[in-house]
């Protein structure tokens, strides 16, 4: 079954085919599927409790999920034997609350991964890592520990860390949600960057007009589905589904 | 008159109350060691995760189960009686003649030890859940995740209860001179016995532990300080211009 795709197999990254995911009796996510092709922006919209940020964290297997498959380069990850800390390293996870190392400083955080889990020299890991904090802009800041930073730094650091693993997509958690208002625009700064490099990214978030401008397709999720998918255009400005037409209508009334 | 009398007690004696002062050093030092990697050990063990079902995870039971009777053990009962039972029934029951010394430093590890895996227990719930989940997510396995993020974090958060717990011990040790251990406790009580002052050969004995516990507590703090790193970071091109007056 998987083999039959094997067109699309070359563009996708990750195909996500029937997922499901339970808490006890309570369904968050009923039998998705989804993809994330090379070189997409894909956003995933929805209000609270719909389901996306499970799906995310399903995705690099922080949550287990219930049923289902996660295809990546034609094998599925939640067989049994897969080797899950190596797919890992593929996926960049960037986190609503940042989550940096809190006892390393700013260029050890992007070092660790690389030396440790891809074993990388330690001048390699330091060029790279440098890199990309020049990308987000902090390489001045590489003595700093996590503490000293403002929140829109901590997670522009975050994002370095992520990329300094290289990874074939790049996950984003509500990125700017736990940021103070005049933080969100250096950090969705950065990820328009990132986004016009051509790097894979699929972004949960409640920025819309962020939505808008960087996306590729935009994903809509309402109670555990996925209700409508399509350009920005489509979903923003034509809807089809009566339940996204009342969730854009909510949010675009604030 | 006391004043007089406690001058030259302590001078009379200061080589009997220095070996007992540095024999408490020694059995709260490394008791007090022992017993904190003791703690981390079973704090470490606890956090190995158990696979659904299979033999690995009745093993990891069975040890969890063993580790918690020994805690609740040893933090159950009184380290004087601990120590009389060690001391005696290992003499009793195996014929062994253990060295006192050796005696006294095993029974404050074990004892210690049981306090620790307490405080480590704490130390690692208080770490945040998105430092596992971010060490996760760069691909990191369990080990990876604990020695290079959650256990530098632990030592840290756990610094001042060890602290608190090597002064503890740097007192109770007193209470080891029931199974004939040379420490300051012992040593005052000989004094005592020989010129009958029991007032002013304690306070010689009270002045040297108070000496003992302030000096470790400072330097525990110092400690602490030095881990916490510096309270500024230096930007970059400040470096470089650092280096660039030197050059």
């Amino acid at each position: 079954m998987i083999a039959s795709k094997g067109d699309r197999l070359m563009k996708n990254v990750i195909e996500i085919q029937h997922l499901s995911k339970s808490f006890g009796t309570h369904e968050v996510l009923k039998d998705i599927d989804f993809s994330v092709n090379k070189g997409e922006v894909v956003c995933v919209i929805g209000s609270s409790g719909s389901g996306k940020s499970t799906l995310l964290r399903c995705i690099n297997l922080l949550e287990r999920p219930s049923g289902g498959q996660i295809v990546y380069q034609g094998e599925n990850i939640l067989d049994n034997n897969h080797n899950i800390n190596n797919y890992r390293t593929k996926l960049g996870m960037v986190f609503q609350s940042f989550n940096l190392f809190n006892n390393l400083n700013v260029l050890t955080n992007c070092i660790v991964g690389q030396t440790k889990v891809l074993k990388r020299s330690k001048s390699d890991a330091e060029n790279v890592a440098m890199k990309y904090l020049k990308v987000v802009g902090l390489d001045r800041y590489i003595n700093a520990k996590p503490h000293q930073l403002s929140g829109g730094q901590k997670q522009r650091v975050a994002i370095a860390r992520a990329l300094s693993m290289e990874p074939d997509v790049l996950l984003f958690d509500e990125p700017t949600s736990a940021l103070d208002p005049e933080m969100v625009g250096e950090v969705l700064k950065v990820m328009k960057e990132l986004a016009g490099t051509g790097l894979t990214m699929l972004i949960v978030t409640h920025e819309m007009e962020f939505a808008r401008e960087v996306s590729d397709r935009v994903v809509f999720m309402d109670k555990g589905v996925i209700v409508e998918e399509g350009s920005p255009e489509q979903i923003f400005n034509h809807p089809q589904n009566e339940r996204t037409k009342a969730f854009l209508k909510r949010t675009f009334k604030q | 008159m006391s004043i007089d009398w406690i001058i030259s007690i302590a001078t009379e004696n200061w080589e009997m109350f220095l070996r007992g002062a540095w024999m408490t050093l020694l059995i709260a030092t490394l008791g007090t060691v022992f017993g904190a990697i003791i703690g981390l050990l079973i704090g470490i063990i606890n956090t190995i995760p158990k696979p659904e079902r299979g033999l690995k995870r009745i093993v990891l039971k069975l040890i969890n189960i063993i580790l918690g009777i020994y805690v609740g053990f040893f933090r159950g009962t009184p380290m004087i009686v601990q120590a009389m039972v060690v001391f005696y029934g290992a003499a009793q029951a195996f014929g062994v003649d253990m060295d006192r010394t050796f005696a006294a430093i095993f029974i404050v590890a074990i004892n210690t030890g049981a306090y620790m895996a307490e405080i480590v227990r704490g130390g690692i719930i208080s770490v945040d859940k998105g430092q596992f989940e971010a060490a996760q997510a760069i691909g990191m396995n369990h080990w990876q995740t604990m020695i290079h993020v959650v256990l530098p974090q632990v030592l840290r958060n756990i610094l001042p209860a060890t602290g608190n717990q090597f002064v503890m011990n740097i007192k109770d040790t007193s209470v080891l001179n029931v199974i004939g251990v040379t420490e300051l406790y012992f040593q005052t009580k000989s004094v005592s016995g020989n010129n009958f002052r029991y007032f002013e050969s304690f306070f010689v004995a009270c002045i040297l532990y108070l000496i003992m516990t302030f000096v470790v507590t400072k330097i525990l703090h110092y400690f602490e300080k030095r881990l916490d790193g510096p309270q500024n970071y230096q930007m970059i091109d400040d470096l470089e211009q650092v280096e660039g007056k030197k050059a």
